[in-house]
């Protein structure tokens, strides 16, 4: 207890020197949990705009089709099996758009109309009276400038290779972060291409509802949520491991101020170390109390990084944190905001890191005190 | 006297009948057989083809040359001489599949899926039209629907209907040249009904006994701009083209 008042009198009577260290060390822990909760952020929002506008709880691919390549949609697609459950069928065939006699090639993706499994608004379909109404995202309309209830002319082939071709009218613009459900494609009735292409009771893949159990189906290929959602954890990990860069470089900055005092401390107070021991303070005790006082710059900093870090995490949970727009067509959810998420592990995982990194850098040059002559340290004598 | 009408209404019914069916029949015979001289007017065993494509932008034009090997419908192999840009840019075509060599990435990349719907160099022409190279008679049941005069010429004006599902374009209306039997004017439609493509072709003159179009544009019709022009500036038919031209190792050469 004596080593702790000591070191707070001791702490305070630094003054500026307390404060310039406690500063730096403060502006480290705001950093760390600020860039690491908005990643935790964008990661959350992004699997749970995944999840609710295009994974659902997995997805069933036909065996020739892969996702990431548009070669594989010719040939991969198949008949529905029978007797399946809790799947919403999705069939994909390639086309042309002329929008404002401009050719642009997309993905046609045929849905039921009555889905839930994801967010597109199907419903919205149902409700219209137009041969071929069809919804596209926010970024298919910019980058074609196409407005609802637009007629755009569509060319496609058929089953056997012919080239068909057709009006549809744009009846809803969807607002989804995200992207790989929205450009270059536009989504349609699946009776409607079922109707169009000659494909009838065939599908590219299925959308898996909570209540899909998978069980092996000849010519399908299962990928569960967690599968899906990998890419993004990759990502963020990824873009986590950049930004530490930043955060161990100010930490080490912070670390360093107090390490450098420290030594400082040592070297200009040995009359009072030698004073210390001489009035019966053992070594040991000597080398606590400038730990702990080394260790009391994370706990003032934390006191102080809380004065302006609390009302800036506020604001920043309330108000987000805007994303260029240019950010924003990566390819991966993102939406215009990204709101931290500020989890109890993060905040006393760093609170721990910088506690523990800070006492271990004041008890690095207090050691030396294990080995002071109290003699010589009393008469002030360099050793 | 109700007999004898009965009778006198199946005769004409009859009559009617049988001479619309026969004079069908007649008029698709004489299509085909139109449409026969037109293929052995436009194709040959083997073609070799010095061109220039020129495509129109909306400020500027491009023009594009290069020298094509053809033998039969199914083995294709062209070599870009103009501009710098394209200048050693290769195409092979085997079958149905199609490979493009780029000299800048020294990369050979095989086409297919929705990238054969993409234009040749920007013009309006797709990959899959340049590979669509079958007869015409042999993938279309044929009808003259009138005689016409067309820019001059006197011409046929036919309908083509795909005989099978597989054929790119459902329907054709074709004006034909009734004294050179080659077209002079060609548009594809959609099985909507939809017109998707028109062909001019014009500067007919006869090589190595064979009248052929050395001047065509190409108008993808839901497009904007004037389409594409293609000038046949040589073109040799029948000579013996090595085997080596249709192996995928030529485009590296």
């Amino acid at each position: 207890m004596l080593e702790f008042k000591l070191s707070i009198k001791n702490l305070l009577g630094a003054k500026l020197r307390t404060f310039l260290n406690l500063f730096v060390l403060s502006i480290s822990f705001v950093v760390i949990i600020l860039l690491n909760s908005l990643m935790d952020g964008w990661d959350a929002q992004a699997k749970k705009d995944s999840v609710e506008w295009e994974y659902g709880n997995g997805h069933l691919l036909n065996e020739n089709y892969d996702p990431l390549d548009s070669f594989s949609i010719l040939d991969g697609h198949g008949q529905i099996p029978n007797n399946i459950n809790n799947l919403t069928p999705i069939l994909v065939h390639q086309a042309t758009i002329y929008p404002d006699g401009r050719m642009m090639s997309i993905k046609i993706n045929g849905i039921p109309k009555d889905q839930k499994a994801i967010k597109i608004p199907t419903t919205k379909i149902s409700a219209n009276p137009s041969k071929f109404p069809a919804l596209i995202g926010k970024r298919m309309a910019e980058s074609a400038n196409i407005s609802i209830g637009d007629e755009v002319l569509i060319r496609w082939r058929d089953k056997n290779g012919t080239f068909d071709a057709n009006r549809i009218t744009v009846i809803d613009i969807f607002d989804s972060n995200v992207p790989t459900i929205d450009a270059g494609q536009i989504w349609m009735s699946l009776d409607n291409l079922w109707e169009m292409t000659g494909f009838n009771n065939e599908a590219t893949f299925f959308i898996a509802n909570d209540l899909y159990q998978h069980s092996k189906i000849s010519g399908w290929k299962f990928k569960s949520k967690e599968t899906l959602l990998k890419v993004i954890t990759d990502l963020v990990d990824a873009k986590k491991s950049q930004q530490a860069i930043v955060y161990i470089l100010l930490l080490g900055i912070a670390l360093l101020a107090i390490f450098d005092t420290q030594v400082l401390s040592i070297f200009r107070r040995q009359k009072e170390i030698g004073t210390l021991i001489a009035l019966g303070m053992t070594r040991k005790r000597v080398v606590k109390l400038f730990t702990i006082e080394g260790s009391l710059y994370s706990f003032f900093a934390l006191l102080f990084g809380s004065i302006y870090g609390l009302p800036l995490f506020y604001f920043l949970a309330v108000e987000g944190f805007p994303v260029p727009p240019a950010d924003q067509k990566v390819g991966i959810a993102m939406s215009d905001f990204i709101y931290p998420l500020y989890g109890l592990k993060l905040i006393f995982g760093t609170v721990l890191l910088v506690i523990i990194s800070s006492t271990i850098v004041s008890f690095l040059p207090a050691r030396k005190i294990s080995k002071m002559n109290p003699v010589l340290a009393l008469k002030g004598k360099l050793q | 006297m109700k007999y004898t009408f009965m009778k006198n209404l199946l005769f004409f019914l009859f009559t009617i009948t049988s001479t619309s069916l026969f004079s069908q029949n007649s008029s698709s015979n004489e299509a085909l057989e139109v449409l026969k001289k037109v293929d052995k007017n436009m194709f040959s065993e083997t073609q070799i083809v010095t061109s220039e494509m020129i495509v129109y932008g909306k400020r500027k034009s491009r023009t594009i040359r290069s020298k094509g090997y053809s033998e039969g419908e199914f083995k294709n192999f062209t070599e870009y001489i103009y501009p710098d840009r394209e200048k050693g840019t290769k195409m092979l075509k085997l079958d149905d599949r199609l490979w493009i060599y780029s000299p800048s990435t020294d990369r050979i990349i095989q086409l297919s899926g929705h990238l054969l719907r993409q234009s040749v160099m920007g013009s309006d022409l797709s990959y899959e039209d340049m590979m669509e190279e079958r007869k015409l008679s042999e993938i279309y049941f044929c009808n003259i629907l009138s005689e016409e005069v067309y820019k001059d010429r006197p011409v046929w004006k036919m309908e083509l209907i795909a005989k099978n599902d597989n054929v790119s374009y459902f329907r054709r209306i074709v004006l034909i040249d009734k004294l050179q039997f080659v077209p002079l004017k060609s548009e594809l439609y959609a099985k909507s009904g939809e017109l998707l493509k028109k062909t001019v072709f014009s500067e007919i003159k006869k090589i190595e006994g064979k009248w052929y179009p050395t001047k065509m544009n190409y108008k993808d019709v839901l497009k904007d701009g004037k389409g594409t022009d293609f000038l046949i500036l040589d073109v040799v038919f029948n000579k013996k083209i090595p085997d080596a031209y249709f192996l995928k190792s030529s485009l590296k050469k």
